[in-house]
């Protein structure tokens, strides 16, 4: 696990909010407001936080969907930000995505055949139509549907099957690294856990390294082996899956898993109860963002950002209060 | 009918009447539940609960949407008897209902004081003086800061947090005997959702109210529930007492829902899988004969491909629908 797949050093997104007479910049959203982290290869790396944290856009700024505003974002040691054209082209055949909503995501007016093997012929891998759907039915297999389904269309197949389908389309090229954003969010428990167990075949089988985004801790508590914590764009904490959940140092890692329900009836939890909202990321609060709602901050938390340490090996933390 | 019960449906049955055909979306449905109890109504999308607890309120859209038979005891009179006059004297006031979407359930051009406000004057004989204190201690009961000055706020100033709160504000105005939440926390950040669950405990704690808790969240219901009733095509599968369900479920579509959740308390082993249930909901249109589960049910034997398996006590408090349910001392 030594050497990063993907390196993401001090990454910012920041969106522009329009307005006033002449239609100028009035405001800015500070969707990720600087974050670093490295991807190992092969590993599961989780990205969680709660709605407005930035882990949607932070995700798809490293995959230069979105242009960064400011930092660095390297792919097997290569600096990628400013790629273009055929580079950028051939840099995506190894960075794909799978989304959360397998409704949206999908084009009605295609079959699954096309569906699944445009990415082929876009990227000019395949010579004929038959060696596309060669390929489209290897992995149609490999997904776990059934190649007599090759000619029919999204609304044919319920929200698993699609979510299928979406899976197919990201690992037809062959990627190293996938961005799973949400990926079983919007399906049912019993379909939840098949596509679940699917993810983690397919990495096995194709060595795939992710970045795993949910919202979901008991998902990322079972699908990663490194967890990093986002709120209002920043990042408060990384540490190993472990290390991560039996001993939380952030004080909002602390609240956010006291807060999560057990499916045991018998455990009854100490809560650890947030007061208030997530503040708006159009302007964050100063200091540390979180000290608004933060059960132990101090004067100086409001004053300066702290900033991300590694306190223990492989433990880092962005909190004054943490030795 | 028992003493401390307060709402209890006998074979409620609830159908729609679409153009490709009949979907059977509630079918004999009984359920109980007695004076400040809790009960979970479990299942996947298109299981049938929201359409359970929308015939209670008699709120099913006819066209297409039609109670075909059945009883609802409330209170010791069955709703279903009354006229629409009397039942929009017991929406709202003895009964309540909150859902998941609380942007789509506010009016965006009033204030959320006014609303609250309108909900108690409908409902209670007094002055538009009093109706507004009343609002406002009840935006202050639900924990929104600043009450006086938040009762001007139309929803659109507000969080969604805020906006579920203003909800669950405006359905306890009147001090309902029970609470309908519908998936209320699950559009919900974890820790907006565990600020509101508190919420709805302490209440319970304090106005004595029964709730009816529909949602998906195996884990919220854990929390909350007294008992459980699980759903699945319409039909109550099992349904028991809150430990009973979590530590001995016996239909095999409670087992294996139990055990495909991933936990949060348990991280995954090199090669591990998550249990599963293959297959996918039966079409509405196209039910399998017999037993409703069989076409993805391990144990499934000739019996449950031809005949339906009725909902039977297995032990004190316990009902199951299964022809196989697992004999004491069993495992799967």
């Amino acid at each position: 696990m030594a050497e990063p797949l993907v390196k993401v050093k001090d990454l910012k997104k920041h969106f522009p909010i329009r307005g006033g007479v002449f239609g100028g910049i009035v405001a800015w959203v500070k969707a990720v407001d600087d974050i670093s982290f490295d991807i190992y290869k092969g590993e599961t790396l989780g990205l969680v936080g709660e709605s407005g944290s930035g882990k949607t856009t932070a995700g798809k700024t490293i995959l230069q969907l979105y242009k960064p505003t400011a930092g660095e974002v390297y792919f097997e040691g290569r600096l990628i930000n400013n790629i273009k054209g055929e580079d950028l082209r051939k840099l995506r055949r190894n960075m794909q995505i799978i989304f959360q909503d397998p409704y949206g995501s999908l084009n009605p007016r295609m079959p699954i055949s096309e569906i699944i093997g445009e990415p082929l012929l876009v990227h000019g891998l395949v010579k004929s139509k038959k060696e596309m759907l060669n390929r489209v039915v290897e992995v149609m297999e490999l997904v776990g549907l059934r190649p007599e389904y090759l000619n029919r269309y999204p609304h044919e197949f319920s929200g698993g099957q699609r979510q299928r389908i979406g899976i197919a389309r990201a690992i037809v090229l062959n990627p190293k690294f996938v961005v799973c954003d949400e990926p079983v969010s919007a399906l049912d428990v019993s379909i939840q856990s098949q596509v679940i167990n699917l993810l983690n075949d397919l990495q096995e089988k194709l060595k795939l390294t992710y970045l795993f985004i949910a919202h979901d801790l008991a998902v990322i508590r079972h699908m990663c082996d490194r967890v990093v914590v986002m709120y209002l764009g920043n990042v408060m904490e990384i540490a190993e899956n472990q290390e991560l959940f039996e001993n939380p140092l952030h004080p909002y890692t602390q609240a956010l898993l006291s807060a999560v329900p057990v499916p045991d009836p018998e455990v009854k939890k100490e809560r650890i109860i947030l007061k208030g909202d997530i503040p708006s990321p159009i302007n964050p609060p100063s200091g540390c963002v979180f000290h608004t709602r933060c059960p132990i901050a101090m004067p100086i938390c409001k004053e300066v950002k702290p900033e991300l340490r590694e306190v223990k090996p492989g433990h880092f933390v962005a909190c004054h209060a943490v030795k | 009918m028992e003493k401390d019960v307060l709402l209890e449906t006998k074979d409620l049955t609830t159908y729609f009447y679409t153009d490709d055909g009949v979907v059977k979306a509630v079918e004999g449905v009984d359920l109980k539940i007695r004076v400040g109890e809790t009960l979970g109504l479990v299942g996947e999308s298109g299981c049938g609960k929201s359409v359970t607890s929308l015939s209670i309120m008699r709120l099913v859209p006819w066209p297409p949407g039609k109670i075909v038979k059945g009883e609802v005891w409330f209170k010791g009179e069955d709703l279903l008897k009354k006229t629409e006059e009397e039942m929009r004297r017991v929406r709202g006031s003895q009964i309540s209902m909150i859902f998941q979407e609380p942007m789509t359930s506010l009016n965006p051009v009033f204030t959320v004081g006014f609303q609250i406000m309108e909900a108690i004057l409908v409902h209670q004989d007094i002055t538009e003086e009093e109706a507004k204190k009343k609002a406002i201690e009840m935006l202050d009961l639900v924990g929104i800061p600043d009450p006086e000055k938040r009762f001007y706020n139309y929803p659109h100033q507000m969080s969604g947090g805020m906006r579920q709160r203003v909800m669950i504000a405006m359905a306890l105005s009147c001090n309902p005997d029970l609470l309908i939440s519908d998936e209320a926390t699950t559009a919900l950040d974890v820790t907006i959702q565990a600020q509101i669950l508190e919420l709805m405990k302490d209440l319970k704690k304090k106005i004595g109210m029964a709730i009816l808790m529909i949602t998906h969240n195996l884990a919220v219901i854990a929390e909350m529930a007294d008992s459980i009733a699980v759903m699945y095509t319409g039909r109550i599968v099992e349904y028991s007492d809150v430990k009973t369900i979590f530590k001995n479920p016996q239909h095999p579509y409670t087992y294996g829902l139990l055990h495909s959740i991933p936990l949060v308390t348990k991280p995954r082993k090199e090669g591990e899988r998550l249990a599963t249930i293959e297959g996918v909901v039966p079409n509405p249109y196209h039910m399998p004969k017999g037993c409703k589960f069989h076409p993805r049910c391990p144990y499934a034997t000739k019996k449950c491909r031809e005949e339906e398996p009725p909902l039977e006590e297995i032990s004190p408090g316990h009902w199951v629908r299964c022809w196989n349910y697992l004999k004491p001392g069993e495992g799967v």
